[in-house]
């Protein structure tokens, strides 16, 4: 019998280096999250904090040379994934774990039909026949909103706009019915009326397949559609977690800030000069152990720099890692986006 | 107000590979029939989806594609007309910077060498003139001075944007064109190239032609908004018009389906339903009319002109009706 209130997925205390032989880049420190059954979980966070990272590592697709797991665990409904033999993370990733990605195109393999390559993969994790996972590859067009899927089976992706190519990925991420679908950035490059279709997809099949969904996005607009809860990341760190209408509303750490003041386009305040976030995102190749956003955040005073307590808890099931929450909290309360959401 | 920047119904097609050696050839029509007047000082923002035509216009403002059909003038000059020298001579009015950051830089090049290359182009000065005028601009746009002495693939994306605006405003431009300029970086880093841009907009009196796919952005910078949809404009009115009341039903389906992180946005169903048509064969009239939940047989027939309606012009057969439920304000000529 399987639990149903043990969250699916767990990642505990998961720090990650990549070295070269002369550079060591300490990519994630201390990762910790967890993702309950039937969960829409949101990673956002801007490029190089480490979003894609955590991703990778859950699918056991970090490079097998120059990456290195230096302390953590990550488990999947019980499994231990970290040190796993590839054979059987082979098992697991497809068959329990389907990932989407950014570019439908360079996802594809263009010399073979969408009918082949989703057939392949339910043939390859569930021992089906061809026959059989050829039936299973249009049902799951179908699945996805494909018009006419007996037909689209035998189109290769170039014939499909970027829109039904995403959908045919979402397809084969789904075919062998995982219980977690990580979407790393799956709309990204899509206009936004597709993006629109796909997000809203993504929805409706997490609740008729009772999947849970890891959500990876730099765009808090998609957060705010489709994710029940949030975590922040910056530089390989988690800065922020929380239901996302609580983060919204109560933005509590110096980053998740500066991200809300500098979206263009809220309020009438138009041209009047957006709040820059200072400077740029800091190289990760040594430790720190203060606050690794202070010394870009506005609200940061001398104790930042002081080796960081860990996220401490600020409500019930939303917890920061700034020192500085309540000035930040009360910093934000003329923010247009926080008090849309008060 | 006379316009500074006046398309006048303004085409371009692209030749397209035969299907077989005795097929007629065919044609991409990627701008069909735009007319546009933007006064000096105006931002128009050009917005729409993937193969709309939003970059076809802008690289036709800018001369480097050449139009099939109509004219464009800047500041009263016909620039089809134009000669070679003449068109040279011109360029240094228009300038334009591009999406990519990394891409639109030759990775050879240090920034100096970049910024300075229109300058020694046109002559501007002897060397040490010209050096001057780059260290000028490099402060200008907020390129730290050491900086300039490196390649491309040595700075951040925001970096090297600086760097193109910097080329783009060396020979003191009045119109820019900004191609997808922010749509590479993050929004921190978009935050701060949005406000150089309005800022030196604000110092040199720059016209601007911003073209984006982000309807926050264009919210954010533009006067004026023109909303284009299969190579043509269904849409052109002020900023806040256009975004407190869209008229045209694509620009609401394009508004209903952006994102916003606001409460509104949790569990709301805006996907318009379709996709977009292929542009080697657009729908005939409307080219909308395939998705639009208010077509008629008339779309189908005939092409809607741009009218003006509600303080904004509109291409749509049944923009009053869709006006209407909010009533448009009466305007009094007095």
């Amino acid at each position: 019998m399987t639990d149903t209130t043990s969250p699916i997925l767990e990642v505990d205390n998961l720090s990650l280096e990549f070295h070269n032989g002369t550079q060591r880049v300490y990519a994630l420190d201390k990762v910790s999250f967890s993702l309950a059954r039937g969960e829409t979980l949101s990673l956002v966070g801007e490029s190089g904090c480490g979003k894609s990272v955590t991703a990778l590592a859950v699918m056991g697709l970090l490079p097998r040379f120059g990456a290195r797991i230096t302390s953590g665990h990550i488990r999947l409904g019980g499994t231990s994934l970290v040190g796993l033999p590839e054979r059987e993370m082979r098992a697991i990733r497809g068959n329990r774990i389907g990932m989407v990605f950014q570019d439908p195109m360079t996802s594809l393999d263009p010399v073979h039909t969408v009918g082949m390559q989703i057939a392949e993969a339910v043939q390859r994790h569930k021992g089906a026949s061809r026959q059989e996972a050829y039936g299973r590859a249009r049902q799951m067009l179908d699945l996805v909103r494909i018009p006419d899927a007996g037909n689209r089976l035998t189109a290769y992706p170039h014939e499909l706009s970027g829109g039904q190519r995403q959908r045919v990925m979402i397809a084969m991420a789904l075919a062998c019915d995982p219980q977690l679908l990580i979407a790393d950035e799956p709309t990204t490059a899509l206009d936004v009326t597709v993006q629109a279709q796909i997000l809203e997809l993504i929805d409706e099949l997490k609740t008729e397949l009772g999947m849970s969904v890891l959500l990876i996005t730099h765009d808090l607009g998609v957060v705010a559609a489709t994710a029940d809860r949030m975590m922040v990341m910056y530089a390989g760190r988690i800065v922020e977690e929380g239901p996302v209408e609580r983060i919204f509303a109560h933005p509590s750490h110096g980053y998740t800030a500066g991200l809300l003041r500098s979206l263009p386009g809220h309020g009438a305040r138009r041209r009047s000069p957006l709040t820059e976030i200072a400077g740029t995102v800091p190289r990760l190749d040594r430790r720190v152990d203060g606050c690794v956003y202070a010394p870009r955040c506005g609200f940061a005073e001398a104790g930042c720099d002081a080796p960081l307590p860990p996220a401490r808890p600020v409500e019930a099931g939303h917890r920061t890692a700034c020192i500085r929450a309540e000035a930040v909290l009360a910093a934000m309360q003329d923010n247009d986006i926080v008090r849309s959401w008060a | 107000m006379t316009a500074f920047l006046s398309l006048r119904g303004v085409g371009k097609d692209y030749p397209l590979a035969r299907s077989g050696p005795f097929q007629p050839r065919r044609w991409l029509r990627a701008v069909d029939n735009v007319s546009l007047d933007i006064s000096q000082g105006e931002t128009l923002g050009l917005v729409g989806e993937s193969g709309c035509g939003k970059s076809s216009l802008a690289r036709l403002i800018v001369q480097i594609e050449a139009l099939s059909r109509g004219s464009i003038s800047l500041g009263g000059v016909e620039l089809a007309r134009l000669g070679k020298a003449a068109l040279k001579q011109a360029r240094r009015d228009f300038q334009m910077v591009f999406q990519d950051p990394y891409a639109s830089l030759n990775p050879r090049m240090k920034a100096r060498a970049v910024i300075g290359e229109a300058l020694r182009n046109y002559r501007v000065g002897d060397a040490a003139q010209i050096e001057a005028r780059v260290e000028e601009l490099a402060r200008q746009v907020g390129l730290g001075a050491h900086l300039l002495d490196r390649f491309p693939h040595e700075l951040s994306g925001g970096q090297c944007q600086r760097i193109g605006i910097a080329r783009a405003i060396a020979l003191n431009p009045r119109l820019i064109v900004a191609d997808e300029a922010v749509s590479a970086l993050d929004v921190s880093i978009q935050a701060q190239i949005l406000n150089l841009i309005v800022r030196l907009q604000a110092e040199m009196g720059l016209t601007l032609v911003f073209v984006s796919h982000d309807m926050s952005v264009i919210a954010h910078v533009a006067d004026r908004v023109a909303v284009m949809y299969l190579g043509r404009i269904v849409e052109l009115g002020a900023t806040e018009t256009i975004f407190a009341q869209p008229g045209h039903p694509y620009t609401r389906t394009l508004l209903a389906a952006v994102p916003r992180p606001t409460p509104e946005a949790r569990g709301r169903r805006t996907a318009p339903a379709g996709e977009m048509p292929s542009p080697l064969n657009p729908p005939s009239g409307c080219h909308f009319r395939t998705r639009c939940p208010h077509a008629t047989p008339r779309c189908s027939d005939e092409v809607p002109a741009l009218r003006d309606i509600g303080g904004r012009s509109i291409a749509c057969h049944h923009a009053e009706a869709l006006l209407s439920p909010v009533p448009a304000p009466e305007v009094v000529h007095a």
